[in-house]
């Protein structure tokens, strides 16, 4: 096999770890509180702000800049979750999907106010590690590592605790929950906080490889939406496999064709998939 | 006997649609009381105002000593009713186990479970093998089994089931018959709701008839079995 065609997928595969991240929380927040956030990958840019501020102004260490980009994150979505979402949590769909619309443009704005249009970067340059000849960036690695840690631990915390095990099951009855003694309002926070924990993460892994500007949010919200949806939508599993599947074709489609073409590309194939499959890979 | 719940004069509804008019109800420590009546009576929405699911319009809801009239399902549970709901809700995607634990969710639930969920297992021996088990994959009586052991996880004072029988082939509706036997037997105080009017009164040491949403009639299982009334219109005597 041609070499480079090798390395476009194991960069695929790494690109897919992030990916799988981002929806894992998108999906996480969907199927418990029944709301999308519209607004999830601006949750993400702004953490990238957090961390680009600590480590380039203020001279913090990048791992505790990363901590505390978490954290902000958490705080920031739990802020989402008590001002926007809780007050309309009984509205129409619609109704919640502009206002977190309203809340991805707030932060757009925000940002461009704040910060200006610069794309802002940490100066970081991670070497790039070669292997028999293919090429593979070390933050992409460390970004793809650390994806699957964050998966796992959560895969784990979902599937062996208590409050794990009810954040899955109150996917699948809302009213139920009650009778079992469970304040739902408690588990929708608890999933807010986890969910943009989660957008915080990811933020730390993408500061690595990508400059920091207002719009950043548009160049992962619209594939990680796109992930969920094919995945089925609060799927996860789902979405962990459609991660790796879009990643792949933007990866190998970009070895054959321009890398916007490649976009296209995933973003056609999303379209007659959803076409054949209106519930997603995984979906019901 | 202590009165352990007691209803006086609820109503209750759904947007314009009024389903309770006044009803007034009691259950007393160690009865197993039966609520009858056609569809569309009231009764599910009469164990949904007991269990929080749907607040009153108006009435009293007394229950060992504490007023619940509108208080969250959550707080309902921890005060000590415990609710098998219509149509079991499972959650179908969790295991046996799994929607145990989700009824041990209460802090001394979660201490005992694995006493409780061993009880359990006892009381319904063909659960123990499926405990690994999808709830959703199980037959339908095998799923009122894990609704009620579901339910018991909290030792509650009152357990609130809705048409356990519903659905169910007319064999498994004698065994589930013969679990809410046992389960009287276990010493639970059991508020039950049914259509199916003559095996309910073999089980029951009361039972109130409702009629859209009003108590038609009251009394212990043997007066109502020979009211004219009831073996005219719900026995086809």
């Amino acid at each position: 096999m041609d070499i480079y065609l090798l390395e476009a997928i194991i960069n695929g595969l790494l690109l897919g770890g992030v990916l799988a991240l981002l929806s894992l929380g998108l999906n996480l927040i969907f199927g418990v509180i029944d709301v999308v956030w519209i607004c999830y990958a601006e949750v993400v840019m702004a953490a990238m702000y957090a961390v680009f501020w600590l480590y380039t102004f203020y001279g913090w260490p990048l791992l505790l800049a990363c901590a505390a980009a978490i954290v902000f994150a958490t705080v920031l979505g739990l802020l989402v979750h008590i001002v926007v979402i809780e007050p309309i949590l009984g509205s129409a769909p619609i109704n919640q999907l502009l206002a977190t619309g309203g809340v991805l443009f707030f932060l757009q704005s925000l940002a461009t106010l704040l910060f200006g249009t610069d794309f802002r970067n940490l100066g970081i340059r991670l070497p790039v590690l070669e292997l028999g000849g293919i090429f593979i960036s070390f933050s992409r690695l460390i970004a793809f590592g650390i994806a699957l840690v964050g998966a796992v631990g959560l895969f784990l915390f979902l599937s062996r605790t208590y409050l794990g095990t009810a954040v899955r099951a109150i996917a699948q009855d809302r009213e139920v929950m009650g009778l079992m003694g469970v304040n739902e309002r408690r588990i929708y926070v608890l999933t807010s906080a986890i969910g943009s924990g989660l957008a915080g993460l990811a933020a730390c892994l993408l500061v690595l490889q990508y400059d920091v500007h207002p719009f950043i949010g548009l160049t992962f919200g619209p594939i990680t939406f796109m992930v969920c949806v094919l995945g089925g939508l609060g799927n996860m599993i789902g979405g962990f496999i459609a991660a790796f599947i879009i990643s792949q074709i933007i990866a190998v489609g970009g070895y054959y064709f321009p890398i916007e073409a490649a976009e296209v590309l995933a973003f056609v194939f999303f379209i007659v998939l959803i076409l054949i499959r209106p519930q997603g890979i995984l979906g019901k | 006997m202590t009165i352990l719940l007691n209803l006086e004069r609820v109503s209750a509804g759904y947007g314009s649609f009024a389903a309770l008019f006044n009803v007034s109800l009691d259950v007393k420590n160690g009865e197993t009381v039966g609520v009858v009546g056609a569809n569309g009576a009231g009764k599910t929405t009469l164990l949904r105002v007991i269990s929080g699911l749907l607040p009153p319009r108006s009435g009293r809801i007394d229950f060992d000593g504490e007023s619940l009239a509108g208080a969250p399902a959550y707080r309902v549970v921890a005060a000590g009713i415990a609710h098998v709901p219509e149509n079991r809700r499972l959650f179908p995607r969790l295991t046996v186990e799994e929607n145990l634990r989700m009824g041990a969710y209460l802090p001394a639930a979660r201490k005992a479970f694995a006493e409780r969920a061993a009880w359990v297992y006892e009381l319904f021996p063909q659960l123990q093998a499926r405990r690994r088990q999808l709830a959703g994959t199980l037959s339908g009586g095998e799923q009122q089994m894990v609704a009620i052991g579901r339910a018991l996880m909290t030792k509650p004072k009152l357990l609130l089931m809705d048409e356990p029988s519903a659905g169910l082939a007319p064999l498994v509706v004698e065994q589930v018959f013969a679990l809410v036997r046992r389960i009287r037997a276990e010493g639970f105080t059991v508020l039950l709701v049914e259509q199916n009017v003559r095996q309910v009164l073999d089980v029951v040491d009361r039972a109130y008839l409702l009629e859209t949403g009003r108590v038609k009639l009251a009394g212990t299982a043997t007066a109502l079995k020979q009211n004219p009334f009831v073996q005219q219109s719900y026995l086809g005597l």
